[in-house]
């Protein structure tokens, strides 16, 4: 048997907590850019696009994370493509976190008054102008509070990667727990680690949106 | 490609797939009831309750809310026998999934709770109602009725989220196409079928619930 002092076990954690990390900011940034695609469908003038874009996002909020990376894991070989399980948890939680960003976003383009956009066009503003400079700043500036509650609950999700064998945080514990037999002090550092990462997110959230309220 | 899709395994697995779908919803029921009566009680102890009490609630739903389900899970299964709690795989998955849901729900039913004018209080207790009396028929049906949309879609997610019970065997849905797919050989089929169960239950039990909570709850319930 391999012998793990417990600074072994904080230490092989801590260096798993970097591909967590790693994974949280890439599906963050991917989604927030396939969020952007779907929020145009989804506020578009077309009726269909705009129904396309809450299909897409009923699906992904109706539907197990699990089994969207799974999905991803077992659907992506037969398109020919060849697959670890970092593609397929980077690309599941891209899709996952761009519908509920596109939702979130969307949100805030509803709230902000009908007057914004015909302001817009007084001005003589096309449609792309409009949005890029009058309607999507303001949305933005308004969902900052979801969207960092978000973040949070994207972090929280990476833990599901470690079913399709990606080695993050959760896989390497259940490695270390098979080697140590602790569960009680391995789980208990990944929940420490998980709950370092977040809280400081949750509380910025929290103050975000108390100064959306009083303002 | 190369790759065709083949259903023909379906027929011989409805029976594991509506034993699976069976299970899920036992676990969401289950959770559902116990969850929001916890969290009543959460919500209740952490306004009025002793500064301890306020403090030990305050706690547990900062650890729970951002700490993950799966870990919470694993904690409760494999780490709670190593000081002497060992439960069997349903049990720990009621007490992860009741857990993690009043986590949420406290904050939800809390914010129910102070959207009920005090003059409600007020009143109820100028008309000589016990203070117990004044929160259970007073109060709290009208927090509830203020917070009913949050708790369905909050009860949906827990629905999602116990996928991931299948990870220590509990024979639900995801348990149930785990084993599919290890027999058939056919992950993408078994999985694709499995999540559109999944789909009609979360659309289904959001009827359900917005339909039972009209009734339940009079008009003005969405």
């Amino acid at each position: 048997m391999i012998e793990f002092t417990f600074w072994d076990m904080v230490r092989n954690l801590l260096l798993a907590a970097r591909w967590t990390v790693l994974l949280s900011l890439a599906a963050f940034v991917g989604g927030g850019v396939v969020g952007m695609v779907v929020l145009f469908f989804r506020i578009a003038k077309n009726k269909w696009a705009r129904r396309l874009a809450s299909g897409y996002i009923a699906l992904f909020q109706g539907t197990p994370l699990l089994m969207q990376l799974f999905l991803m894991f077992f659907g992506l070989p037969m398109l020919g493509l060849r697959i670890e399980p970092w593609t397929a948890a980077a690309l599941g939680l891209t899709f996952f976190a761009s519908a509920y960003l596109a939702e979130i976003w969307r949100g805030g383009v509803d709230a902000l008054p009908r007057g914004q956009w015909d302001a817009g066009a007084s001005l003589g503003l096309h449609y792309l102008q409009e949005l890029r400079l009058i309607i999507l700043p303001q949305a933005f500036s308004i969902t900052r509070a979801p969207t960092v509650g978000f973040l949070v609950q994207l972090i929280k999700s990476t833990a599901l990667t470690s079913i399709i064998g990606f080695e993050e945080l959760v896989r390497t514990s259940n490695a270390i727990n098979n080697a140590t037999f602790e569960p009680f002090t391995v789980y208990g550092l990944v929940a420490l680690i998980f709950f370092v990462m977040c809280f400081p997110l949750t509380q910025y959230a929290r103050a975000l949106e108390r100064r959306a309220t009083t303002n | 490609m190369g790759y065709s899709l083949d259903f023909g395994w379906l027929a011989d697995a409805t029976g594991a797939i509506a034993r699976g779908a069976a299970t899920t919803i036992l676990l969401i029921a289950v959770t559902t009831l116990a969850g929001t009566f916890l969290s009543i009680l959460g919500a209740a102890g952490r306004r009025n309750g002793p500064l301890l009490l306020k403090r030990a609630i305050g706690v547990y739903v900062e650890v729970i809310r951002n700490t993950p389900f799966l870990v919470q899970l694993f904690f409760i299964f494999f780490g709670l026998p190593s000081i002497g709690v060992r439960l069997d795989p349903l049990l720990a998955a009621l007490l992860a999934m009741t857990l993690n849901m009043a986590a949420y729900t406290i904050e939800i039913v809390g914010a129910g709770l102070d959207a009920v004018p005090r003059g409600q209080t007020e009143a109820a207790l100028a008309l000589g109602l016990r203070p117990r009396q004044v929160f259970v028929k007073i109060v709290l049906p009208q927090a509830l009725k203020v917070i009913y949309p949050a708790l369905t879609s909050q009860i949906i997610i827990m629905m999602l989220e116990s996928a991931v019970v299948s990870q220590i065997a509990v024979r639900e849905l995801t348990y149930e196409a785990d084993m599919l797919q290890a027999r058939t050989f056919r992950a993408f089929e078994t999985y694709f079928v499995v999540t559109i169960v999944y789909l009609v239950l979360s659309m289904g039990l959001r009827r359900l619930l917005v339909s039972g909570g009209r009734r339940a709850l009079g008009a003005g319930v969405s």
